[in-house]
């Protein structure tokens, strides 16, 4: 009770600190928002929905932004290292420190350091929009597993309960139909941990990803950097464990022609291919399906606004057909949010197997 | 191109929340759910064996029993079967008993009426001799009434009488 009760509090803390630094942000910004085009663009209108930013826009009444600034860390060879908050450059509008974020070109809405008239990208370590939902995931996932962890260790053998017996069938489902199942049951239970945590943390990121409130509705899971993360610790992990076998299958596969394998290497060369290609796609295939149900999503919002410039009436018309497909779009995403973790952890614990298996 | 190329500050903390948050998990959620998962299965499993050894058992007894009801039925047949035998053993004994103490009082009742009856006779032989000596006497005495024939049986008495 205590814990839940305190967890309560450092929210409504933060929440209270983040808008109290937000009001200081956005005065001036009204002002900019004259400036710009009233002309609605979906593209970059989804774009900028799915894409990482510098600073939390959390929603834009008339014409003030309410957007929560980020600390902004850069280093760059010339100048050194620099942090300081994202409302610096009101909203992209100015130069700060020798600093802007680029408006066009190879760098687009990334941040650069001007330099004799010319762009250069710094080492970027910004803690974007990303990042802070990286964070909040991850602190939801420890507050759960934590919680649950205590319950767990302090009544092992009685029924589980409330949060406990949500989560139960599905950390089974995890441990005995993706782990037992794909690496046996000799050594599952050693890689079990690691795909729980990948599982809970797609799945937890795909879910907080269609919720579009702040701090939620960051599009994590349909970012390549964090997918391409996640892969690599796949790869990372399988290249560790394989054995003999797996390696003598790549490098001299039995059981094939030997013309297949001499002069020309063609199965080993495709074998390696393959050892880079899976988690090639298991980046892909990840963040292509969520970022996909979030741009459909928004061009079934998009459409409301298209229709709008044309006419209010059929921008109201449109609506209600638009919300009508964004919720069956959500439902199919709630379906989805749950395969791709499931695919993502399957496929992982497929390889780890793979790479464990004894052959005869 | 923003969409598909990663951007290196992104990989970098995500690179450094996941490998805390998986150190973390393992170390403090997954260990002991995991652990106290496998305990109750394991708890469930035993009990469940339990439960059916108990049952088993159950069944061994409830059989001794049905065993045990069956040898005592069978021993209480023979008990009646002995006693009814035994009852009947002593009927006829003591029927047999009677009878032949019957038969010896019969016996006894035979001889003693046997006796009495030649006691009886015997008196009365000795009475139907005193009276036909009365008798005769009587009528000898008549008959001897004149001296004639006194003298006459005298004679012929004295005839048969021979003098060796």
């Amino acid at each position: 009770m205590t814990d839940t009760k305190t967890f309560i509090k450092s929210w409504i803390f933060l929440f209270v600190l983040t808008f109290s630094l937000n009001l200081a942000a956005h005065d001036i910004s009204s002002e900019q928002a004259h400036h710009e085009s009233e002309k609605f663009v979906p593209g970059s209108f989804i774009m900028d929905h799915i894409a990482d930013a510098y600073e939390w826009h959390i929603v834009t009444i008339g014409e003030t932004h309410i957007s929560i600034p980020l600390p902004v860390i850069l280093y760059s060879k010339t100048s050194g290292l620099h942090v300081f908050m994202s409302n610096k450059f009101h909203h992209g509008h100015e130069m700060y420190d020798g600093f802007m974020i680029a408006r066009d070109g190879e760098h687009e809405k990334k941040i650069v350091e001007v330099i004799n008239g010319e762009q250069i990208k710094p080492i970027d370590l910004s803690i974007s929009k990303n990042v802070v939902s990286l964070f909040v995931s991850v602190l939801i996932m420890l507050w759960i597993f934590f919680s649950i962890a205590k319950r767990y260790s302090k009544n092992p053998k009685s029924a589980p309960k409330g949060l406990q017996s949500m989560l139960e069938p599905i950390i089974i489902f995890v441990r005995d139909d993706v782990a037992k199942a794909s690496i046996g049951e000799k050594r599952y239970m050693q890689f079990t941990p690691f795909l729980l945590t990948i599982f809970f943390f797609i799945f937890i990121n795909n879910l907080m990803g269609l919720i579009p409130i702040f701090p939620f509705g960051a599009n994590l899971t349909g970012n390549i950097a964090i997918t391409m993360v996640l892969a690599l610790f796949t790869f990372v992990i399988t290249t560790f464990i394989g054995n003999k076998a797996y390696w003598t299958h790549i490098f001299n596969a039995p059981g094939v022609p030997w013309w297949l394998k001499f002069p020309i290497p063609l199965m080993p060369l495709v074998e390696v291919m393959g050892v880079f290609i899976k988690p090639f796609v298991l980046m892909v295939r990840l963040f292509a399906n969520i970022t996909a149900g979030h741009i459909i999503a928004l061009g079934f919002y998009s459409l409301i606004f298209i229709f709008g410039e044309i006419n209010a009436t059929a921008g109201y018309g449109v609506s209600v057909v638009s919300v009508a497909f964004t919720i069956f779009m959500m439902m199919l995403e709630l379906l989805v949010a749950f395969i791709q973790a499931y695919v993502f952890t399957l496929l992982s614990a497929l390889y780890f197997g793979m790479a464990i298996e004894e052959h005869h | 191109m923003d969409l598909i190329t990663p951007g290196i500050g992104l990989v970098f903390w995500m690179f450094l929340t996941f490998l805390t948050v998986l150190f973390l998990l393992k170390k403090f959620a997954w260990k002991p759910i995991l652990n106290s998962l496998k305990e109750r299965e394991d708890s469930i499993e035993n009990a469940l064996k339990a439960a059916d050894d108990a049952r088993a058992q159950m069944e061994q007894l409830q059989s001794d029993n049905e065993k045990i009801l069956a040898k005592a039925r069978e021993e209480r047949d023979s008990l009646l079967k002995e006693a009814r035998e035994t009852q009947e053993l002593i009927i006829s004994e003591s029927k047999a008993k009677a009878k032949e103490e019957a038969d010896k009082l019969i016996k006894a009742a035979q001889i003693s009426i046997e006796n009495e009856k030649n006691a009886a006779v015997e008196s009365m032989k000795i009475q139907i001799v005193s009276l036909s000596v009365e008798i005769a006497e009587k009528i000898l005495r008549k008959q001897l009434e004149d001296a004639k024939a006194q003298n006459e049986l005298i004679s012929e008495l004295v005839k048969d009488i021979k003098l060796n």
